[in-house]
C-alpha cells in the first residue's frame, strides 16, 4: 500500500511556459507529496502512459498556448479508454473563464486560473486525496 | 559628517522612535533591498567621464545614439500574429493604420518548432499564439499589399530561423524588393530557448551553427538586417531578477559572438547586426537602471574582451517589451496603468523599440480594442509625457546611478560564474542559469502568496467580478483550413524540384556549407517548413530538456 499522495504534473502541447507547472510541482513536493514533473512538449499519449507508469493518483495538466480544449479532451478519452478514470485531474494556465464548464464536463475535476495560490491546489488535493 | 547631515540623522532617529517605517525592508521587484536615502556618498566613487559618459560615445551608458528620442522616437512594434496568415495580414494592416512604425510577427507554435500544420504533434495548436506558416506559399498571402522596403520586420522566430529569413527574402524578391534594402529582425536565439522559453528543436552545436550562418549571410547580402536579438525578456517572464535577466542575456550573447569567432568572422563584420530585447516590469527605477547598466556591460565587454574597433559592435541596441508576468487575470482594465509605468521604464531606460502588452493578455490574445489602448499608451508617453525631450533625464540621480552600478557588478558576478562552468552552453547543459531562475521565480510567487509583495487585485484591493467577455478567440476551423491549403500545395507544386532542393540541402548539410541559400532555393520551391526541417532533424537530431526541478 502506498503511503505518500503521488502526483504528476504534466505540460501537453508545444508551448514552453513551464514556469507556472514547475512553480506547483514544487510548491506540491514542498508540501509533502511525491511529485513528477513530465516537462515540456508532451502529447496526450505520453502523459497517460507516465500517469500508469508512475501510479499517480492525482495529473495536473498546464497549457498556456489556447490549445487546452483539444488537448484536455484527448488526455481524458485516453484516461477513460484505458480505465485510468479514478486518477484525479485538475488544470491550470490561461484558461478563459467561459471554457471551465466544458472543461469539468469532460471530467476535470477543477480548473486553476492565474493568480490561483499553491494553497488552493494543495487544499484541493488533500480534500480529494 | 556635515551639520546638515547631522541635522538630518537627529530628526530622523527622533521620527522613527515615534513612527516606525512602513516595513522593516524595502526591496525592489527583484527583491534588493533599497536604502532609505541616497546622497552624494554613494556615487562619489563613480567616475563620470568612464563610467557614466555622454550618449552616443563609449561605454554608452546614457544611450547608444547622441541624440535619442529627440532625433526619433523608438520605433512602436507592437508583437501580432494569430489564425492564418490573411487574418495577420489584416491585423498588421490595421496596426500601420493606426500609426505602428513596425511590424512584428507571432509564429504558431508549430512553425517556430519546424512542425506542418498537419503534424500530429500540432493538434490544437494551429494559428494559436500566433500566425500558421506553412510555407512560402503562408508568407506571400501574408505580407501582401505590404512594401517591404517600406516596413520594418521584426520576427520571434529561433530554431528556424534562417529559413523564415529565406522565406522573407523570397517574398521581398516577388515584391521586387532588392534584398539589400530588408530592415529587421529576426529573434534567432537559441540559448534562452533551452533556458527559459523551450522552442528549441536541435542540440544545441548544430543550432550555434545555424546562427553564425545567418551572421554570414546577412553581413554580405541584407546588412540593414539585425541578425540576432538576444533576449533576456523570456528569461525574465520565467522568473529571473533583473540582474539574472542582463547577466544571462550577456553571457548568450558572448556565447554568440565566441562561436562566430570560432567560424572565422572578424567580430565588426557581425556585432553591429546583433540586437538586444530585454522585458519592462514594474519597479520602475530599478528597471531603468537595468537597462544603462547592460548597456554598459555590453560595451565594455565587446571592446575589452573581443578587441573590437567598429563602435557600432558596441552599442547595445535593444527592444523591449512590457512584462507579461506581471499582468493580472483579476480587474485586467488595472494592467492599463502597469503596461504605462512599464513604458515609463522602457524609454526612460534608452530603448529603440517597444511592444507594449494589452490589459487582457492574462486571459487570451489581445482584442483589437486593447491593443489599440497599448498602443495609445506608447504614444500618450511619447508624445505628452516629456521624458523624451532630454536624453536619459534621470541620469545622476543617487540612486539610479547606484542601482545602475550595483546591477552591472552583480551581473558581472554571474557572468563571470558562467565563464568558470565554461561558458553558456555548459552551464545550461549543466543546468545552472534554469536552476537560478526557478529559485528567483519560487521565492516570487512564496513572497506574493505570503502577502509580503503586493498585487493589487490579487492578494489586495481584491473586488467581484463579472466574467469576461470580448476575449478574442482563435477560430478552431484554422487548423482544418491549414490543412487543406497544404493538401492543395502538395498537389499544385513541382515535386520533383521540392525532392531535388531538400537533396541537394542534405549534401550541404553533410558538408557543413552555409545553409541560407539552401532554404532559400529549398522555400522558393515551396518546400514546407516541416520538410526543411525534418532533413536537417535527420542529420543534427533533437534537444532533449535538461529536467531541473
Amino acid at each position: 500500500m502506498k503511503n505518500k499522495t503521488r502526483i504528476l504534473i504534466a505540460k501537453p502541447g508545444l508551448d514552453g511556459h513551464d514556469r507556472g507547472a514547475k512553480f506547483i510541482a514544487r510548491a506540491l513536493r514542498d508540501a509533502g507529496f511525491e511529485v513528477i514533473y513530465t516537462g515540456i512538449r508532451q502529447t496526450p499519449e505520453q502523459i497517460v502512459t507516465s500517469a500508469l507508469q508512475e501510479d499517480v493518483d492525482f495529473l495536473g495538466m498546464s497549457i498556456l498556448s489556447g490549445a487546452h480544449n483539444v488537448l484536455f479532451k484527448k488526455v481524458m478519452e485516453l484516461l477513460r479508454e484505458k480505465e485510468m478514470d479514478d486518477i484525479i485531474v485538475f488544470a491550470g494556465g490561461v484558461i478563459p473563464e467561459d471554457d471551465i464548464p466544458n472543461l469539468k464536463n469532460m471530467g476535470i475535476k477543477a480548473v486553476f486560473t492565474p493568480g490561483t495560490t499553491s494553497k488552493k491546489v494543495i487544499d484541493f488535493i488533500n480534500k480529494n486525496k | 559628517m556635515s551639520n546638515k547631515y547631522k541635522d538630518f540623522k537627529k530628526v530622523l532617529e527622533k521620527t522613527l522612535n515615534r513612527f516606525p517605517e512602513r516595513k522593516e525592508k524595502f526591496l525592489t521587484g527583484s527583491s534588493e533591498e533599497v536604502k532609505r536615502l541616497y546622497t552624494p556618498q554613494d556615487t562619489e566613487n563613480i567616475d563620470y567621464e568612464e563610467e557614466i559618459g555622454y550618449p552616443g560615445v563609449y561605454p554608452y551608458t546614457r544611450g547608444v545614439y547622441p541624440t535619442m528620442h529627440r532625433g526619433r522616437l523608438w520605433t512602436m512594434r507592437q508583437y501580432a500574429g494569430f489564425g492564418d496568415a490573411e487574418e495577420s495580414n489584416k491585423r498588421y494592416k490595421y496596426l500601420l493604420e493606426q500609426g505602428q512604425t513596425g511590424l512584428s510577427i507571432a509564429f504558431d507554435l508549430c512553425t517556430q518548432i519546424g512542425l506542418d500544420s498537419d503534424n500530429p504533434m500540432s493538434v490544437g495548436e494551429v494559428g494559436k499564439v500566433g500566425v500558421a506558416i506553412d510555407s512560402l506559399a503562408d508568407m506571400e498571402t501574408l505580407f501582401a499589399g505590404i512594401p517591404l522596403d517600406k516596413v520594418s520586420t521584426s520576427m520571434t522566430i529561433n530554431a528556424p530561423a534562417a529559413i523564415l529569413l529565406a522565406m522573407y527574402v523570397a517574398v521581398a524578391e516577388k515584391q521586387n524588393v532588392d534584398k539589400s534594402k530588408l530592415k529587421g529582425t529576426i529573434q534567432n536565439d537559441i540559448l534562452k530557448e533551452y533556458m527559459a522559453r523551450g522552442t528549441y528543436i536541435f542540440p544545441p552545436e548544430p543550432s550555434m551553427k545555424l546562427i553564425t550562418d545567418t551572421f554570414e549571410y546577412c553581413s554580405q547580402n541584407i546588412p540593414k538586417w539585425n541578425t540576432i536579438s538576444v533576449s533576456g525578456y523570456h528569461i525574465r517572464e520565467a522568473g529571473s531578477t533583473a540582474v539574472q535577466e542582463i547577466a544571462f542575456t550577456i553571457a548568450d550573447a558572448i556565447a554568440y559572438v565566441k562561436a562566430a569567432i570560432d567560424s572565422g568572422l572578424d567580430i565588426d563584420d557581425f556585432a553591429p547586426r546583433i540586437s538586444f530585447f530585454f522585458n519592462a516590469h514594474n519597479d520602475l527605477l530599478e528597471e531603468i537602471s537595468k537597462f544603462r547598466a547592460a548597456r554598459k556591460l555590453w560595451a565594455k565587454i565587446i571592446k575589452e574582451r573581443f578587441d573590437a574597433k567598429n563602435p557600432k559592435s558596441m552599442m547595445l541596441r535593444f527592444h523591449t517589451q512590457t512584462g507579461g508576468s506581471t499582468l493580472t487575470a483579476q480587474q485586467p482594465d488595472n494592467n492599463i496603468v502597469r503596461v504605462a509605468i512599464q513604458t515609463l521604464a522602457a524609454v526612460l531606460g534608452g530603448t529603440q523599440s517597444l511592444h507594449t502588452n494589452s490589459r487582457d493578455e492574462a486571459l487570451a490574445l489581445p482584442s483589437e480594442d486593447s491593443v489599440r489602448i497599448a498602443l495609445r499608451t506608447q504614444q500618450i508617453v511619447a508624445h505628452e509625457s516629456g521624458v523624451a525631450n532630454s536624453i536619459d533625464p534621470l541620469a545622476g540621480s543617487y540612486m539610479i546611478e547606484k542601482m545602475t552600478k550595483d546591477i552591472s557588478e552583480k551581473a558581472m558576478d554571474y557572468i563571470d560564474k558562467i565563464d568558470s562552468l565554461g561558458g553558456m552552453i555548459t552551464a545550461i547543459e549543466k543546468g545552472y542559469p534554469q536552476r537560478q531562475i526557478q529559485q528567483s521565480a519560487y521565492k516570487y510567487q512564496k513572497q506574493i502568496e505570503n502577502d509580503e509583495r503586493i498585487i493589487v487585485g490579487v492578494n489586495k484591493f481584491t473586488s467581484e467580478e463579472e466574467l469576461n467577455k470580448n476575449l478574442l478567440k482563435v477560430d478552431e476551423a484554422v487548423e482544418n483550413k491549414q490543412k487543406n491549403k497544404l493538401k492543395n500545395l502538395k498537389n499544385k507544386r513541382d515535386n520533383e524540384k521540392v525532392e531535388k532542393s531538400l537533396d541537394n540541402l542534405t549534401i550541404a548539410v553533410k558538408n557543413s556549407e552555409n545553409l541560407i541559400p539552401y532554404f532559400l532555393d529549398a522555400v522558393k520551391s515551396y518546400a514546407t517548413i516541416g520538410e526543411i526541417c525534418d532533413v536537417l532533424r535527420d542529420e543534427y537530431g533533437e534537444y532533449q530538456e535538461e529536467l531541473v526541478l
